[in-house]
C-alpha cells in the first residue's frame, strides 16, 4: 500500500505517459479524433471529386431542374399530369403512387396475412397445411420475381380487349388491365363522404358509451350491429335523399377496345397483387408466433371464467398477441412500401421509376439521390413515428 | 383391521386395455383433425372443394400437358400461333428451360471455358458441408479455406489467371451471378455487421452517431436505391480515368445494405447478453476486445443464429434486385431469354418465371431447414 501511494505521489515520466497511453478516456477521445479526420478527408475527397466530374459533363447543380417540363408521359396517376407538366410535379405523381400501392398493399397483405396466421394454428389439419403450404412458398421467393410473374407471365397473356373476360359489376379484365365502373361525383356528394364520417363518429362514441355501461351494470351492449347501421346506413341513406348524385361511368365493349370506366393498369395490379400476397407471408409467421406466444394459462383462466371461444379469442388472446405483433409488424409495412420500389421492372411510375426517367434525361445524379433518400427516410420515420405510438398506447402499463 | 385391509391389496397386475374404440386410429385422427365441430367440417369441405378445383388444372398444366422436349417455338405453341399444338392446349413449355440451361446457370460465360465455374462449385460444396454439420473438426482451418482463401482462388479461376484466359464480368451472368453475389454479401456483411453493431453500442459518441447513421439511412431506403446509389454515384465519387466494374459495384451495394440489417440482428443478440457478463469479463482484467471476442460475441451470435440465416436468406432474394440495374443474375436472364424470337410463345414467360422461382426457392427453403436444425442444435437449455 505504501509502495503504490509513494509511486503515485512521485510519478516518473514514463508512467505518465503510459497511464495516458492506457487512459481509456483519452483513448476515446484519440479514436474518434482519428475517425473524423479520416471522415472528413473521405467526403472532402469525394466532394472534390464529384465536383470535378460534375463540371466536365457540364452539368448544374441545384434543384432549379425541378422547374423545367418533364416531356415523358405516365400511364397512371392519381392527379392531373401531362408531358408538359414539370420534373417537380412528375415526382409528386411518383410519391402518391408509390403511397398508393403501398396504403393498399399494406390493408390487403394485412387481411391476408391475419388470415393465414390464424388458419395456421386451425385445429383443423387441412386448413393449418394449406396455411404452412402458402407461407412456405411465397417467403422462400424474391419479390421481384412474383412481381414479373403476374406482369410478363400472367397479365401480359391475357386475352386480347375484343375478348375480355367479363366478370361481374361490368367490370372486365384483359391484357390492358382491369376495367372498373368509375365513380362520378355529382352535386351533394360530400354530403355522402360526411354522413360517412359521423357514422364513423357516432360509433366510437357508442362503443365508449357501451363500454362504460358495461363496467357500470354488467349489461353488455353489442355495438357491431349499430356501428354497422351508423357507418354504411347513414351514407346510404344520405345518398337517397339527395336523389342518387353518385353515378358511374360503366367501361362499354367497343370493336376494339373498351371505352369509359377507370382503368387499373396491368403495371398496377402485378405490383399490387405481388407486394400483398408476399407481404401476407411474413404477416402470417409474426401473427402466429404471436398468438403463440400468449401463455397457454391465459385461454385456460378465460375458459374457466366461462367464456365462449370467440370471447376469448377476441377478449384475452388478440389484445395480448398484439403487443408482440406490433413491432415486427411495422417494419413489415415499411418493407413493403420499400418494396413497391420494384415498380419499376413492371414499368409503374413509382418515386423510384420516375426519378430514374428524370436522371436519365437531367443527368442530375446528386440532386435525385438526395430526394430519394429525403422520401424514403420520411416515409419511414412517419410510419416508425406513428406505430411507435400506437405501441406505447398499446403496451402493457407496469408498474 | 390389518387383515381386512389385506383382502383389497391387489396381487397381480392388469393386463393393458387397448384405448376404446375411436380414440385412436385414423377414424379419430380424421374426427379431431378434420371433423370436430360444423364449422370444421365445412372448412374442410371448402378447403378440398378449392383443392379439387385448383390441383389438376396445376399438375396437368406442369406435367401432363407441358411439352419436354422441342428445338424452337413451334414446340411449345399451337396452331394458331404458328406452332405444332392442338389449338386450345396450354401446357408449360421445359423445353425452353433445357435449351437455355447453361445460358440460366452461367450466363454469357464462354462454352469451352465453363468447366472453371462448374471447379468453383465443386470447391464451395466440399468447403461448405464440413463447415455446416457440426461435429465435422478443423473448423477455424475450415472456414479460412472457405471464407478467405476460396473467394480469391475463385475470382481468379472466374475471370482468368493462372495462365487461364481472361473473361470479362460482362459475360457472367445465370445461377453463377446470383450465387456470387450472395456468397459474396454473407461473407461480407457479418464482420462488416458485427463492427457497426459494436459502434452502435460504443460510449464514444462519434463513432456511435456514424454508426447509427448509417444503419438507419440503409435500413430505411429500398436496395433498389441502395443498388442505384452503387452504379450511379460511385462513378462520380471517383477521381477522372478510374471505373469500377459494374459487378463491383453491386457487390458493393449489395454488401452495405445487408450490414446495416446484419448489425441490427447482431445488436440484437448484444442486448440480450446480461450485465454479469461484461461485469465478469472486465472483472478478469480482460481488455475490450479479448472480452467482444471470447465473452461476448459467442453468446451473442448463437442467440441471434436464425434471425442470422434469415437476413442471409433476404440478401439471397435481394441479389435478384441487380437485374434492374442491368445485370443478368438468374431472375435477369430468365427475362433476358424471353424476349428470344426463337422461343417467344404465350407459355415461355411463365415456364421461366416458374423454373427460376423453384432454383430460388430451393435455396432459401434449404436455408431456413438448416437454420432451424441449427436452433435445435444449439439449444443449450440456459434460456429463459
Amino acid at each position: 500500500m505504501a509502495g503504490m501511494a509513494l509511486n503515485s505521489e512521485t510519478p516518473g515520466t514514463s508512467k505518465r505517459t503510459s497511464s495516458l497511453i492506457n487512459d481509456p478516456k483519452v483513448r476515446g477521445i484519440f479514436y474518434q479524433v482519428l475517425t473524423l479526420a479520416l471522415l472528413v478527408l473521405f467526403v472532402w475527397t469525394v466532394t472534390q471529386n464529384t465536383i470535378n466530374n460534375l463540371q466536365k459533363a457540364n452539368i448544374a447543380s441545384g434543384f432549379g431542374f425541378l422547374q423545367g417540363r418533364a416531356g415523358f408521359d405516365i400511364g397512371q396517376s392519381l392527379i392531373a399530369y401531362t408531358s408538359d407538366s414539370t420534373y417537380g410535379r412528375a415526382l409528386l405523381v411518383g410519391i402518391l403512387n408509390t403511397l398508393q400501392v403501398a396504403v393498399l398493399g399494406i390493408i390487403t397483405a394485412s387481411i391476408i396475412g391475419f388470415i393465414v396466421g390464424i388458419a395456421r394454428l386451425s385445429r383443423n389439419w387441412l386448413i393449418a397445411k394449406l396455411a404452412q403450404v402458402y407461407v412456405e412458398f411465397f417467403r422462400n421467393i424474391p419479390p421481384l420475381l412474383v412481381i414479373l410473374f403476374w406482369y410478363k407471365g400472367v397479365i401480359a397473356v391475357l386475352p386480347q380487349a375484343r375478348e375480355s373476360f367479363n366478370l361481374p359489376f361490368q367490370t372486365y379484365l384483359n391484357n390492358r388491365g382491369l376495367f372498373v365502373p368509375k365513380p362520378i361525383f355529382g352535386d351533394g356528394s360530400w354530403a355522402i363522404a360526411v354522413a360517412f364520417l359521423v357514422g364513423i363518429a357516432a360509433t366510437v362514441l357508442v362503443a365508449r358509451w357501451a363500454k362504460q355501461r358495461q363496467m357500470r351494470t354488467g349489461q353488455p351492449f353489442h355495438t357491431i350491429w349499430t356501428g354497422i347501421g351508423l357507418i354504411f346506413g347513414l351514407p346510404l341513406l344520405t345518398f337517397l335523399a339527395l336523389g342518387s348524385p353518385i353515378t358511374f361511368d360503366y367501361p362499354v365493349a367497343g370493336r376494339f377496345n373498351l371505352t369509359g370506366g377507370a382503368v387499373l393498369g396491368p403495371e398496377f395490379i402485378s405490383l399490387y397483387l405481388a407486394l400483398s400476397f408476399y407481404t401476407a407471408s411474413f404477416i402470417a409467421e409474426i401473427v402466429r408466433s404471436g398468438i403463440k406466444a400468449v401463455p397457454k394459462g391465459q385461454t385456460e383462466a378465460a375458459n374457466a371464467l366461462g367464456l365462449r371461444s370467440n370471447a376469448i379469442t377476441r377478449l384475452i388472446v388478440l389484445p395480448q398477441a398484439l403487443r408482440i405483433i406490433i413491432p415486427p409488424l411495422t417494419s413489415q409495412y415499411l418493407n413493403l412500401t420499400k418494396n413497391s420500389s420494384l415498380a419499376v421492372a413492371c414499368g409503374f411510375a413509382d418515386i423510384y421509376a420516375v426519378g430514374g426517367t428524370m436522371l436519365n434525361q437531367t443527368g442530375q445524379a446528386v440532386e435525385i439521390v438526395a430526394l430519394f433518400l429525403a422520401i424514403y427516410l420520411s416515409i419511414s420515420i412517419t410510419t416508425a413515428i406513428f406505430m411507435n405510438w400506437f405501441n406505447a398506447k398499446m403496451a402493457l402499463v407496469e408498474r | 383391521m390389518a387383515s381386512n385391509s389385506a383382502t383389497f391389496v391387489r396381487q397381480d397386475m392388469l393386463a393393458p386395455q387397448p384405448a376404446p374404440l375411436g380414440a385412436s386410429g385414423a377414424s379419430h385422427w380424421f374426427r379431431t383433425k378434420l371433423f370436430a365441430t360444423p364449422k370444421d367440417t365445412l372448412l374442410t369441405i371448402l378447403a378440398l372443394a378449392l383443392l379439387a378445383y385448383t390441383v389438376p388444372g396445376i399438375i396437368n398444366w406442369l406435367f401432363i400437358d407441358a411439352v419436354w422436349t422441342g428445338s424452337d417455338r413451334t414446340a411449345c405453341a399451337t396452331v394458331i400461333q404458328g406452332g405444332v399444338l392442338p389449338d386450345g392446349q396450354s401446357g408449360a413449355c421445359w423445353a425452353f428451360v433445357e435449351a437455355k440451361f447453361q445460358q440460366f446457370m452461367f450466363g454469357r460465360y464462354p462454352a469451352d471455358e465453363r468447366w472453371r465455374p462448374i471447379l468453383v462449385a465443386v470447391l464451395f460444396v466440399i468447403l461448405l458441408v464440413p463447415m455446416l454439420i457440426p461435429k465435422a473438426p478443423h473448423k477455424g482451418w475450415n472456414a479460412l479455406a472457405l471464407f478467405i482463401i476460396l473467394p480469391f482462388v475463385s475470382f481468379f479461376l472466374l475471370i482468368g489467371g493462372f495462365g487461364l484466359p481472361h473473361v470479362e464480368t460482362q459475360l457472367w451472368g445465370g445461377l453463377m451471378v446470383t450465387l456470387i453475389l450472395s456468397f459474396f454479401g454473407i461473407t461480407v456483411s457479418l464482420p462488416l455487421g458485427i463492427i457497426l453493431a459494436l459502434g452502435r453500442r460504443s460510449q464514444m459518441p462519434v463513432i456511435k452517431t456514424l454508426c447509427v447513421v448509417f444503419i438507419e439511412v440503409i435500413r430505411g431506403i429500398p436496395l433498389v436505391t441502395v443498388l442505384f446509389m452503387a452504379s450511379v454515384m460511385l462513378p462520380l465519387f471517383l477521381p477522372d480515368g478510374w471505373t469500377f466494374d459494374k459487378l463491383l459495384r453491386a457487390l458493393i451495394g449489395v454488401s452495405i445494405f445487408a450490414s446495416a440489417y446484419m448489425a441490427e440482428v447482431i445488436r440484437g443478440g448484444l442486448q440480450a447478453i446480461p450485465k454479469g457478463q461484461f461485469e465478469g469479463a472486465d472483472s478478469l482484467g480482460l481488455s475490450y476486445w479479448q472480452k467482444t471476442r471470447l465473452i461476448i460475441l459467442p453468446q451473442a451470435i448463437k442467440l441471434v443464429i436464425p434471425s442470422i440465416v434469415n437476413t442471409f436468406i433476404g440478401l439471397f432474394k435481394d441479389t435478384s434486385l441487380v437485374s434492374i440495374i442491368g445485370m443478368f443474375d438468374l431472375l435477369g436472364i430468365v427475362t433476358l431469354n424471353q424476349s428470344d424470337a426463337n422461343w417467344a410463345t404465350p407459355v415461355t414467360p411463365v415456364t421461366g418465371y416458374i423454373f427460376a422461382g423453384f432454383v430460388f426457392w430451393l435455396f432459401c427453403f434449404g436455408m431456413s431447414r438448416y437454420s432451424a436444425f441449427m436452433e435445435r442444435h444449439l439449444d443449450t437449455g440456459h434460456k429463459h
